[in-house]
């Protein structure tokens, strides 16, 4: 970014609380929806995605006395962009037992193009026929380039493109707090 | 995407492990950790490099290699056109340059090149516009072995830094041998090179590499398999080609065998629960056991699957061609 530089400002969209109510709200949605937690695979998509699904599935658990199980998915291989641009390190996935006839909803930080998602759909399938997928995500920002709505939303965050919304996790960051960062041009 | 994603090195070209940084190793070693996870599924397939070509030109014998690479393209959905020595034009006397100018006419993208001669993939990296990856070169080089011997050792044993190495065998002649040292040297693992010094390489032995700055300065060399093997974490045998006792290296492969072969009471000499590897081809009886190569320590079938797992995170990772400026 060095030949136009710009003015970075922070804003903190979520604090910590707003980020726990935000999750309590989704993991009591999905209950509500799904009748139960019993057909539930909560599927993280790496890498925040990850600790927010296992953050869902403890709070499911705490609510029906029954946590829902935990995989994780890397869309690196299923990306429609790897012809550009150098490629990102991996992690393996992991799919809980078989996903066959199971409600699995993929857990993201962010929904923005919905293109990960797209990605995530196409790599879920190879690990077998879900009942049905859906999908929650702490924070939309818009600017969707594909036919994908979100079935659960943390927040509805109104961006500009050139804006860039950060999640940090606990787990990661050692702070839940999502902030929405600004660019102005000098 | 909003976070920063770490990304692997935008790399051409995979010639030997002598340009790679640490950092770039541990990559590539992290990202075949996600490919055996796709080699462990149902179905194993990805579209990662689906309409992409890779041709592998092999102008020297080989099974797993040849069929390592081939495995590694067609589960990231490329097409994988594979051309020997025999039956193709070579025979009628093309001359290496030709035979992959041809191939880059037909848009390969990768061409896997696995050639008698040391220097040949360099050769074609510096004049063709496709990604070149060394399937072996002659006596030089032989990266993607290095860097499955890598994966396997970080693997079993956790770590590769601070596990001592021995290597025994047919150093002098042995790709395997250089594309290691610089792979586990790079990765901070104690060496021991063990051979006949009939078969050690003049420069481990007329004291070139004292100098400190040298990269191998820290190689330990032996001459004494016992010596060698002695608290080694990691055992990696070296095939013995019968052509080496015909050149005069080696009295006889008996010889050979009495003094240098890998058994299970030498073995005893390594750190307990030691790692047993071979490349292959074995040439059973002479430089290993078959008591210690189908063993409880032996991890050399571990090293056919993982070459799969490591040339795919090599063949994801290079650039496409249009990026590299065809």
């Amino acid at each position: 970014m060095t030949p136009n530089r710009s003015i970075l400002t922070n804003r903190s969209v979520l604090n910590s609380d707003q980020f726990r109510r935000a999750l309590s709200r989704i993991a009591h949605e999905i209950l509500e929806r799904n009748g139960g937690a019993g057909e539930i695979v909560l599927i993280g998509i790496h890498t925040r995605g990850a600790p927010l699904a296992r953050r869902l599935s403890r709070l499911i658990g705490e609510f029906e006395g029954l946590s829902p199980p935990v995989g994780t998915l890397d869309v690196g291989l299923y990306r429609d962009d790897l012809a550009s641009g150098a490629k990102p390190l991996m992690r393996p996935s992991h799919v809980p037992g078989s996903i066959e006839g199971k409600v699995a909803v993929l857990v993201d930080d962010v929904l923005y193009t919905g293109r990960t998602i797209r990605a995530a759909m196409d790599a879920l399938t190879d690990f077998g026929r879900p009942k049905q997928i859906q999908l929650a995500a702490l924070v939309d920002r818009g600017h969707r380039e594909l036919p994908i709505r979100p079935d659960y939303v943390g927040k509805n965050l109104p961006t500009s493109r050139d804006e860039e919304v950060r999640v940090h996790t606990s787990e990661t960051d050692g702070l839940d707090e999502v902030v929405l960062v600004t660019r102005t041009p000098r | 995407m909003t976070q920063a994603v770490e990304s692997l090195a935008a790399r051409r070209h995979v010639l030997d492990l002598d340009d790679f940084s640490r950092s770039e190793i541990e990559a590539v070693l992290d990202n075949a950790a996600a490919m055996k996870e796709v080699l462990q599924r149902d179905i194993r397939k990805v579209p990662a490099l689906r309409g992409k070509s890779i041709v592998t030109l092999f102008l020297e014998a080989s099974t797993r290699t040849r069929v390592s690479f081939e495995q590694a393209g067609k589960i990231l959905s490329a097409d994988v056109i594979n051309v020997t020595g025999g039956g193709s034009s070579t025979e009628k006397g093309e001359s290496l340059y030709n035979t992959a100018l041809t191939l880059q006419a037909m848009n390969a993208d990768v061409i896997v090149i696995r050639h008698p001669h040391s220097g040949a993939p360099h050769y074609l990296a510096r004049h063709l516009a496709p990604s070149i990856i060394n399937a072996g070169d002659g006596c030089h080089a032989h990266p993607t072995q290095a860097l499955l011997d890598l994966y396997t050792i970080r693997e079993k044993l956790g770590r590769i830094d601070g596990v001592t190495v021995a290597i025994v065998g047919d150093i002098l002649y042995s790709r395997v041998a250089r594309s290691n040292l610089w792979g586990l040297t790079k990765m901070g693992a104690n060496v021991v090179l063990c051979a006949p010094p009939t078969l050690l390489p003049p420069d481990f032995i007329d004291g070139a590499r004292m100098d400190e700055t040298h990269p191998f300065a820290s190689v330990r060399i032996e001459t004494k398999v016992e010596l060698a093997l002695e608290g080694a974490d990691v055992v990696l045998a070296l095939r013995i080609q019968k052509e080496r006792q015909k050149a005069g290296h080696l009295p006889s492969l008996r010889e050979y065998s009495r003094m240098y072969g890998i058994t299970s009471s030498r073995l005893e000499e390594a750190s307990p629960g030691a790692l047993v590897m071979h490349p292959g081809p074995m040439n059973e009886g002479v430089e290993i056991d078959p008591e210690v190569a189908h063993g409880a320590r032996s991890v050399i079938e571990d090293q056919v699957t993982n070459g799969v797992a490591v040339r795919m995170a090599l063949l994801y990772g290079l650039p496409s061609p249009a990026r590299a400026g065809r």
